[in-house]
């Protein structure tokens, strides 16, 4: 399970990455695998506002139709629409198929740094 | 297998319908359609083969085991069909006068007297065309409760997390905010997450009892004292009914308003998509806002369906309940009970339970260390059980479980039956742990192969179009 050093996560398996004040949001090595083969993923528009703690859109796999849940409140000011067409990136590649990115970050969910997480997992 | 167009040759046809005997009506020039449309040219031989070929493809109840857990698919008794076959329910038409159907009339009215009685309720509607309709039917009453005493503020409804998936739809449908709690690890209420979000806001509860687990929630009084001291209602979703029928009542647990899905439990087939039927009953300070109906009209009532709904399922359930009557149905339940708790001890000591305790009319197993050690997932799984002509148990549901089977063998089949289907299932485990290859690549000896699922939700090609 790769869950690298330098990230954020959160509970409900987001993976967040601050940029200039910018939060950079995907889902982790370990949701992807539970998930079993993403095939759809439903994206919040440019400008919508995003909750801490709250979904902000759903990735539908042949198990499944899950929450994404944003760690941070903000504006999403970039979402990456290259996973309409491309689904399969949250599969093969968790940690560079970002979803969403969020500016004016104004709160945060309690975050769990890489070893806290690992054991989370370990935990389910 | 090809298709039906993909058999079609130009030219051919049968003769099935007799020569037209009246004058040709034209349609007005501007509804007439230019291109004839790309129907299938086939012959009768043809055509009666490719539906043969299309059942021998299918595993239906009738086939075989089919423990398609939270569907109930228990077999349907052939004396259902021969009632609903009757010439006096089949023929009648929707718009025929009341004096001319007070046969069917009365066949609703003693459907609902029976079904009342067993699940305790008041007033009943058969209007709804299945469950989440039904659902959606007995939320709005809910709604339209709260609205006529002026309770503007309840907007909320409270669903726990195991619920069906239909629960939350049906309330979001209804304009209701849905508030989701985490259910406590036996998957029953959390009391504690239910104080936690009761409140002047809230509209009401949906659960099913016994739960998506397939366990009977002791707290149910209390839950639903609760829920009621904080001025909501509570929703019974007959999903489990088949566990408690004729034994104990919704009504009795405190329940205001429930659905029951006469497809699943009062024998109707119901795979390949219906028709099923709904029943919602209340109690008797909701029937004011029950829709209308061939049993009840008046003013400011209104229809969720046109006619009297699915009517000939209500001829089904009806002879079901008739031909089982008041010692029958309680035993039907009781022998469900008795076939899952059977089924799971059989299993137990392969596949593990994901709850080890007495179950109701269904349980699930948990796969999930099963698959650490082998890679074998609860898919190949399923998919292995085919092989042996058993029809696989729902996956990956409830959601709280990872790698979640669940069965529910229901109370037609037979000790022979559950000894084989655990023998199967013990088959399955031994080779899973030698041979995990097997399993990933199964089914092996079915009609259809294992399909690609994660290309045909990719890119799903859902119509024929002309090569």
């Amino acid at each position: 399970m790769n869950i690298p050093a330098e990230l954020k996560y959160t509970k409900s398996h987001e993976w967040v990455r601050m940029e200039d004040g910018v939060a950079v949001i995907g889902i982790t090595d370990y949701a992807q695998d539970a998930l079993g083969d993403v095939v759809f993923v439903n994206l919040p528009q440019q400008g919508d506002d995003a909750a801490a703690g709250e979904a902000f859109g759903d990735v539908e796999s042949v198990k499944a139709v899950s929450d994404l849940v944003s760690p941070v409140s903000g504006t999403v000011c970039a979402v990456n629409e290259e996973l309409v067409d491309a689904p399969e990136l949250l599969n093969s590649d968790p940690y560079g198929a970002w979803i969403i990115k969020v500016e004016n970050v104004a709160d945060t969910e309690e975050l769990l740094d890489a070893e806290a997480y690992a054991a989370h997992c370990e935990a389910e | 297998m090809k298709l039906i167009f993909e058999k079609s040759v130009p030219g051919r046809h049968c003769s099935l319908l007799p020569k037209c005997d009246v004058p040709d009506a034209a349609l007005p020039e501007a509804l007439v359609r230019q291109t004839a449309p790309a129907l299938p040219e086939l012959s009768e031989v043809d055509l009666s083969r490719h539906y043969t070929e299309l059942n021998q493809r299918v595993h239906g109840v009738n086939c075989g085991f089919y423990p398609l857990g939270s569907c109930t698919m228990k077999y349907n008794p052939r004396v259902d069909e021969d009632m609903a076959a009757l010439p006096g329910f089949a023929g009648v038409h929707p718009l025929a006068p009341k004096d001319a159907v007070q046969g069917c009339l009365s066949v609703l009215d003693t459907a609902k007297t029976y079904l009342c009685e067993i699940t305790g309720m008041d007033g009943m509607t058969f209007q709804p065309a299945a469950g989440a309709h039904g659902e959606f039917t007995g939320v709005l009453l809910i709604k339209q409760y709260h609205r006529k005493r002026g309770d503007f503020k309840r907007t909320k409804i409270i669903v726990p997390d195991s619920a069906h998936g239909t629960n939350p739809a049906t309330a979001a449908m209804c304009g209701f905010e849905v508030v989701n709690i985490p259910s406590a690890p036996d998957g029953c209420v959390d009391l504690e997450a239910l104080k936690a979000v009761l409140g002047d806001d809230t509209a009401g509860l949906m659960l099913t009892n016994p739960n998506t687990v397939g366990i009977f929630d002791e707290n149910i009084l209390e839950i639903t004292r609760l829920v009621h001291e904080a001025g909501g209602l509570c929703y019974y979703d007959g999903a489990n009914l088949n566990a408690v029928m004729g034994v104990v009542r919704p009504g009795d647990m405190g329940f205001d308003c429930i659905h029951m899905n006469l497809h699943k439990t009062f024998a109707t087939p119901h795979g390949g998509g219906g028709p099923g039927a709904c029943a919602v009953g209340c109690k008797a300070f909701l029937e004011e806002f029950l829709p209308a109906s061939a049993l009840m009209q008046g003013e400011g009532r209104l229809q969720v369906r046109s006619f009297m709904g699915n009517f000939l399922v209500v001829v089904r359930a009806l002879t079901y309940l008739l031909t089982l009557g008041r010692d029958g149905i309680p035993e039907a339940a009781q022998n469900a009970v008795l076939n899952a708790n059977y089924l799971m001890r059989r299993i137990q000591g392969t596949f593990e339970p994901a709850f080890d305790r007495v179950c109701m009319h269904e349980f699930v197993l948990d796969l999930s260390e099963y698959k650490k050690e082998t890679g074998v997932s609860a898919l190949d799984v399923a998919k292995a059980l085919i092989d042996y002509g058993m029809h696989p148990p729902t996956m990956y549901f409830p959601m709280i479980v990872h790698e979640a089977l669940m069965l529910e063998p229901t109370e037609t089949e037979s000790k022979e039956t559950l000894d084989w289907a655990a023998d199967v299932f013990r088959e399955v485990y031994a080779r899973g742990k030698t041979d995990p290859d097997y399993l990933h690549g199964a089914p092996h000896h079915a009609q259809i192969g294992r399909p690609d699922e994660v290309r045909a939700s990719r890119n799903p090609v859902v119509r024929w179009t002309k090569p």
